[in-house]
């Protein structure tokens, strides 16, 4: 069984956020692997340990992600790059077209991703670009016979529901546990190829995906008014907090 | 030229979803400025009688998609249904809830129709004649202002519970709209549904969210924390440390890797406030903070705080809250 997995890195999430220009200041921030996309690496692994077949990483950006280094170390056998700096201004449109196509390019039984990746929109819409069934935000995997069977979580429960493969598969928190690369994992990591390609290179023109959306400008959340620490003892500070919370706060 | 602001309302357990609500004050709003067309559109089975209380809260026109096909919800049949009314009637602007279904409905429909999509927005604005969306980035530490030029339709998902719902009466015409599904648009099968029976509230829609955190020390201390939201109608929410110890279903977990809320009243209870928590909490309006710790950094994001055990403090609480409602 031959899977591709979609993967993005973004900033680690202790990172702090500023501001220049209107724009976010990308310069000496960490990057770390969408936390999603690890148990879409994860299961793709334990599909091909069962199943056989290849692993395939695939990302679009501006450049190449550490991140997929990392998932090469975790196992999987190769990675394709798509690299423009005509992505560098693009949406979640954009990167699904170019991750659609990038699919295209290798034989593939699965296509595996995280469920959000900022906005939980690239999976689904790269599902509709390769014209394939998808099962959203999924805890539980099983392909069996063309068919995929996934639980994913809905409001107040799960459903299990079925579609045929080659399907989209996108994972959620409690699918797996992720492995850690190992040394030998990593050493074998940077031998493993990783291609690169161009816009061109799949065929695209900048203009064909460029982004819907128009970002006018990013900015901080206004800093928040301190709040206000309810001194005494117990009883009488709880008495304190139900009567600020009626009369002042309007909130019980 | 695409005219008209379009309105999915979501429909659970026979009742339309408070966030189209929202969406429709906030639409009648912007009608109001532009002149535009407020729709509703209602996808379902037996959805029809719905259609009322859309109106009273401003549609001008509801569109009533009806087949068995929609029954139970599949991305495959409703994303056709949506995208084709899309096609069809052809609205500048498309709002969904930001709902485990929304964000899936809105990602396909807006890929079949070649749309921009902002995803979870916190407001709309119109500024220039058109309209600008205002959503949380990198975990709600930076804010992004957008907006989707004329060339396709621009689509958004709005944040439960941000939004105020305002009665206001629209027109309210009802407009069958003939579904067009074949057996091959229908690929996903759903085979069980399972719900977890809860007499709370589901955590993004609640008005008032009780969550837990490491200071909770175990499945048994939340018992104190559902006493509380019982008293004031709530949820129980927690945060990642006891989803990941056991004490607690994933599906209440509160932050970056678990539910984004944003009730009236968040109440933190031992929960430190790593920035993975802010990040599903930070927009609620008014929040308070319990824990023994003074130095914890949920005290800078709380509107009021206690420096007390959990234990001692919340069940105080709970008894002095219900004497404040019963006045």
């Amino acid at each position: 069984m031959n899977i591709a997995v979609l993967l993005k890195q973004t900033f680690d999430t202790e990172a702090k956020i500023e501001i220049a220009g209107g724009a976010i200041n990308k310069k000496g921030v960490g990057l770390i692997i969408n936390p999603y996309d690890e148990y879409a690496v994860e299961e793709a692994l334990k599909l091909k340990e069962k199943n056989g077949g290849e692993v395939t990483i695939i990302s679009a950006g501006a450049d190449t992600p550490d991140a997929m280094r990392q998932a090469l170390a975790m196992g999987a056998d190769k990675a394709i790059s798509v690299e423009d700096p005509a992505l560098a201004g693009g949406d979640e449109y954009t990167t699904a077209v170019v991750l659609a196509k990038a699919v295209s390019t290798i034989p593939y039984d699965l296509v595996l991703a995280g469920w959000r990746e900022g906005s939980a929109q690239v999976a689904v819409r790269v599902a509709e670009e390769l014209g394939l069934p998808h099962i959203n935000v999924v805890t539980k995997l099983d392909i069996d016979g063309g068919k995929a069977t996934a639980t994913r979580d809905i409001e107040g429960g799960n459903e299990i529901v079925e579609v045929p493969v080659p399907a989209v598969i996108t994972a959620q928190k409690g699918l797996n546990e992720p492995r850690y690369p190992s040394m030998k994992g990593i050493m074998q990591a940077k031998k493993k190829p990783i291609q690169k390609l161009s816009l061109g290179d799949l065929g695209l023109s900048a203009d064909q995906v460029a982004a819907k959306v128009k970002v006018q400008s990013y900015f901080l959340p206004s800093a928040k008014a301190a709040g206000k620490i309810i001194g005494g003892e117990a009883p009488q500070a709880a008495a304190e907090l139900a009567r600020l919370l009626r009369e002042e706060a309007n909130a019980i | 030229m695409a005219k008209g602001i379009l309105v999915f309302a979501e429909v659970k357990d026979g009742k339309v979803k408070n966030v189209a609500f929202e969406m429709l004050s906030a639409g009648r709003k912007i009608a109001g400025q532009t002149g535009d067309e407020l729709a509703a559109v209602l996808i379902g089975k037996g959805v029809a009688g719905l259609a009322g209380s859309l109106a009273e809260y401003g549609a001008d026109k509801i569109y009533v998609a009806e087949d068995d096909k929609l029954a139970q919800y599949t991305t495959d049949a409703y994303s056709k249904v949506l995208a084709d009314l899309i096609k069809e009637t052809d609205p500048a602007t498309v709002l969904l809830g930001c709902t485990v279904l929304g964000r899936d409905l809105a990602a396909k429909t807006a890929q079949k129709v070649k749309a921009g999509l902002l995803s979870d927005c916190i407001a709309i604005d119109v500024e220039g004649g058109g309209l600008v969306f205002t959503r949380p980035v990198y975990s709600g530490k930076a804010l992004l202002k957008a907006g989707v030029p004329e060339s396709s339709p621009a689509m958004a998902t709005i944040r439960p519970n941000v939004l105020t719902a305002e009665p206001a009466a629209g027109k309210g015409e009802v407009v069958n709209y003939a579904v067009n599904l074949d057996a091959s648009d229908l690929r996903q099968v759903i085979k069980d549904v399972i719900l977890q029976v809860s007499s709370r509230p589901e955590l993004t829609e609640a008005n008032v969210i009780v969550s837990g955190g490491r200071g909770v020390k175990g499945p048994e201390g939340f018992k104190v924390l559902e006493d509380l939201a019982d008293v004031l109608g709530g949820a129980v929410g927690a945060s990642r440390a006891c989803v990941d110890a056991g004490w607690i279903g994933q599906n209440l977990q509160v932050g970056q890797t678990g539910k984004v809320v944003s009730p009236t009243l968040y109440f933190a209870c031992g929960i430190s406030g790593a920035i993975q928590h802010m990040a599903g909490m930070s927009s609620s309006k008014c929040i308070v903070a319990i824990n023994k710790d003074e130095e914890a950094a949920i005290f800078k994001a709380a509107d009021y705080g206690i420096v007390g055990d959990l234990f001692e403090v919340v069940p105080i609480l709970t008894e002095e809250i219900k004497k404040v409602i019963a006045k």
